[in-house]
């Protein structure tokens, strides 16, 4: 099978123009005899399925949560980017793309991240009218704010919450098609198999979640819409159901997987507490705004600190290590997420981590709030303000601005961080490879596309703050509804794909079988068991440092695991009930091979780029380096039976409109 | 810490359903509830039983899944909060733990504490939008909004759809869910246009579902774990009120 990207002809600017002026239509009437199945309802599918309905297509809408609501886009919290240039501070949709291009460490595919730039305005036009509360300024005007890894303001916030007010807009169109007929809704269903007929994506096989049945869907295409695979590392900022089933199943029907082992470690994250731990909280992007962090420069403070001797601030200002600022004194505390995860590690395998298990570091505003307060005094006209005061001003400015983010550490922790300095860890947080897609969105099977963090095509190798949201959107409101077109106007005399086919049978079967497996096989442990242990593979050997030796290990641990978890997995219940436990270790199965991917493609991969970091790789300051002359590839592998055996195919990337440079944040 | 907890478990909608204690030992005040639950299912499994059925997915607030009636309170105890934040130092050692599923009505249990909250859906599907077609959109900063009104709507836009307001309500009322949606949409010039429609036919729809009517006894506000304010009930009344009189 070749890759062709199907990038079209021509500059930069007009690729998208032209493409949408020259791919093929189906008419109004023609749509109504078009069938669509899309997979996920966040951002992308919930976008997706609105907007095709709109145009007319029937659409069958899946989730395994109890409503499309629920999908995980909701628990974004800052903000989305656009090109709007409201702020007239030199914003462009050129600027938005190089950023971009940028900040992925030149790994991504000019053309679509253009793309994208070009349809950020558009996304913000369309959640306004739908409603979607934005924070404004007082002359009623959208507001923005900054993010970090750029110079302009041009991200668009609902205070933290920016992901679920997107995500309600995007429901709130579809459950008006819902009202309407024109997407019928399967909620707590999902998808376990695609089914291929004569080369095209025809349909899929479902499980309805509530009774257990096994369900058979056609459609003319199918759109994986299913999210981002970080919780193979078991604990992630992911949703405890967020799973790579979809993709995974795709990717075994013969869609290539491509930039697996490209995983975001966000930098400030709530640390672990303990083994009972399921899942970790991510602490918003935009506290690094006023937080500076830290750890002790001497060792007995350390010590003191985690031993409860002593309290972090009563450590004294010169005996502190702002390490950040120390090695990026231009961008300081708002270096990009990779850099900054990767010194947080850099300083606690050092001993200087300032918990229990030495694997924290401080995000103090105490700083901050002082500034703001004298500020504050200042503007009320309090004149030799005591520390007393400043500290009460200082303190209500910061509750503004991050209120909600702090009393959300407060409860997890019992910690108050307007007296003592926050404890962050990085956590796994956002994927930037996945399913590989060409311009059109279409994976390399016919027919079925991938769209969202399931798909790997817009941010390199890094993905920066307020993207996620931006790409969601873009891919589901503005791309899929123009190049879907181009295939489905083949489809318009096909007529509804019948399900009692061969293709059906024997992808139903197999479905089967795997389920019968899970409930006849008398294990004896439990399925987090498995998860766990595979998490921890996977962070220690293909987390924020890899090498090669490590990940050998990985990949000949996880193929170990894997054997154990189908002897040895035990799952309760009945297949034809409510079964949480059997709905986990369909996924964890899955898991279990695309861990042993991720690391496969870590090893493949000898050179450091955005969130993948060789340890081979690096400068002898210790930061990372590419090799773009050997590495400016997407990788996209395709299923060949065994996870090790996957064959790598190769799409070069071409660079025409901006020069590959080393990032440097010094 | 130590402790007893009492379950509802109930196989499936037509069973009748039962209280089922449990001990658990060694359970640390940094855990959170979930996460109590999770370690109280693998204990559960190991010993040969069926896990207890909850829902829950984000784990951190927002996505309104998680859904637990624990000592008599939607949440727990504590105020802002949904169970997935709430955390075991809430409790003392030794303590014994009630824990339900939502009761409604217009809630009716698939299994153990889970529910079927659909009605929700359903509500919003039949008037919580603004009638815009994809590409339809003017420039966003075309329409102005007043600042205190677009602050109004996003408080009101906060609501997760968890349904805490009706498994507190004695009439089982959704008036506190399906008011958010009515107010953010008619508090911005955006919703105004269907807001006559909107406001009957969602109305409508609650009534069809089965939720109770209000009687303003303000337990929905002091439990919704987003501070959904009950102002905004006096608002869709209003509306409501409005709409009847003057549509055609």
């Amino acid at each position: 099978m070749s890759l062709d990207s199907k990038i079209p002809e021509g500059p930069i600017a007009e690729k998208w123009t032209n493409h949408k002026n020259n791919i093929k239509l189906v008419n109004p009437a023609n749509k109504r005899l078009i069938d669509v199945i899309v997979i996920g309802t966040g951002l992308a599918g919930g976008s997706a399925a609105a907007s095709l309905a709109e145009m007319g297509y029937n659409v069958k809408a899946f989730c395994f949560q109890d409503s499309p609501r629920r999908a995980h886009s909701i628990a974004a919290q800052g903000g989305i980017n656009a090109a709007k240039n409201y702020q007239n501070d030199g914003d462009s949709t050129y600027r938005l793309f190089y950023d971009t291009v940028k900040g992925g460490d030149y790994r991504s595919r000019e053309a679509n991240v253009y793309r994208l730039a070009e349809v950020s305005a558009n996304i913000i036009d369309q959640c306004v009218a739908q409603g979607v509360p934005f924070a404004r300024e007082y002359g009623g005007l959208l507001d923005n704010r900054s993010f970090g890894g750029v110079q302009v303001s041009r991200t668009f916030y609902a205070k933290g919450q920016t992901g679920q007010q997107l995500l309600l807009g995007a429901y709130s169109a579809m459950e008006r098609q819902i009202g309407k007929g024109k997407i019928q809704m399967y909620d707590r269903h999902e998808m376990l198999d695609l089914v291929v007929v004569d080369g095209k994506a025809r349909g899929i096989i479902a499980r309805n979640l509530i009774n257990g049945e096994i369900e058979r869907h056609s459609a003319h295409a199918v759109l994986i819409c299913s999210g981002g695979y970080g919780n193979v590392f078991f604990l992630s900022t992911n949703a405890m159901g967020s799973n790579a089933t979809a993709a995974w199943k795709i990717h075994q029907k013969g869609a290539h997987f491509a930039n697996p082992c490209y995983t975001q470690i966000h930098p400030t994250c709530i640390p672990v507490s303990g083994d009972y731990q399921s899942k970790l909280t991510l602490m918003s992007e935009s506290l690094r705004n006023d937080g500076r962090i830290w750890v002790p420069k001497k060792k007995e403070d350390v010590e003191a600190i985690r031993s409860g001797k002593l309290r972090p601030r009563e450590i004294k200002e010169e005996d502190r290590d702002y390490y950040l600022e120390r090695r990026y004194p231009s961008f300081g505390n708002l270096v990009p997420r990779d850099v900054a995860s990767r010194a947080a590690k850099e300083r606690c395998d050092a001993g200087y981590g300032v918990n229990q298990t030495g694997e924290a570091v401080f995000l103090d505003f105490a700083s901050a709030i002082m500034r703001y307060g004298r500020e504050a005094a200042n503007v009320q006209g309090i004149h030799n303000p005591d520390e007393k005061t400043i500290k009460k001003l200082g303190d209500e400015v910061i509750a503004n601005k991050y209120g909600n983010l702090f009393q959300m550490y407060e409860k997890i922790t019992d910690d108050n961080p307007y007296e003592t300095p926050m404890k962050i860890y990085p956590a796994v947080h956002y994927t930037m490879g996945g399913v590989w897609v060409d311009y059109n969105l279409m994976t390399s099977i016919p027919g079925c596309y991938a769209l969202g963090e399931a798909n790997f095509s817009d941010h390199g190798a890094n993905r920066l703050g307020a993207s996620a949201l931006m790409q969601g959107l873009a891919d589901g409101y503005f791309v899929i509804p123009y190049t879907i077109g181009d295939y489905l106007a083949d489809d318009i005399r096909t007529g509804t794909i019948p399900t009692d086919t061969p293709e059906f049978d024997a992808a139903e079967k197999a479905v089967q079988e795997r389920i019968n497996h899970f409930m006849n096989n008398k294990g004896s442990k439990p399925v987090d068991h498995f998860h766990k242990r595979l998490g921890k593979i996977m962070w220690e050997k293909c987390g924020m440092a890899r090498n090669e030796k490590g990940l050998k290990e990985a990949i000949a641990e996880i193929q170990e695991l894997r054997k154990e978890f189908w002897a040895d997995v035990k799952v309760p219940g009945t297949a034809n009930s409510f079964n949480q436990e059997l709905e986990k270790a369909g996924r964890v199965a899955d898991f279990l091979e695309l861990g042993e991917l991720m690391c496969l493609d870590a090893l493949t991969r000898a050179e450091s780029c955005g969130g993948h970091f060789r340890e081979e790789s690096q400068t002898d300051e210790g930061e990372a380096m590419r090799n773009d002359k050997d590495f400016t590839y997407v990788a996209a592998w395709e299923y060949t039976g065994e996870p090790s055996a996957a064959k790598l195919h190769k799409e070069e990337l071409k660079y025409e409109n901006i020069e590959l440079k080393q990032r440097s944040y010094k | 810490m130590n402790l007893t907890i009492k379950v509802w478990r109930q196989d499936g909608p037509s069973d009748k359903g039962k209280m089922v204690d449990y001990k658990l030992t060694d359970i640390s005040p940094d855990q959170s509830f979930l996460e109590m639950m999770d370690v109280l299912n693998n204990q559960i499994i190991e010993e040969g039983g069926e896990p207890i059925a909850f829902d829950h997915d984000c784990r951190e607030g927002i996505c309104g899944m998680c859904s637990m009636y624990i000592n008599g309170e939607a949440h727990g105890p504590g105020r802002g909060v949904t169970t997935c934040q709430l955390h075991m130092r809430s409790f003392n050692d030794g303590d014994t733990i009630y824990v339900e599923p939502w009761r409604a009505k217009a809630f009716p249990v698939i299994k153990d504490l889970v529910v079927d909250r659909t009605s929700f859906d359903r509500i919003i599907a039949s008037g919580g939008y603004v009638s815009v077609n994809t590409g339809a959109a003017q420039d966003a900063n075309a329409l102005p909004v007043n600042k205190d009104d677009a602050d109004a709507a996003f408080d009101a836009a906060t609501c997760i759809g968890c349904g805490a307001c009706v498994a507190t309500c004695k009439n089982s009322s959704a008036m506190l869910f399906v008011s958010a949606k009515v107010s953010q949409l008619s508090l911005l010039p955006q919703g105004k246009v269907e807001a006559h429609d909107r406001v009957l036919n969602m109305v409508k729809q609650m009534d069809e579902e089965g939720f109770g009517n209000c009687t303003n006894t303000g337990a929905c506000e002091v439990e919704c774990p987003k501070g959904i304010s009950l102002e905004n009930i006096a608002r869709m009344n209003r509306e409501f009120m409005f709409a009847s009189l003057t549509n055609k």
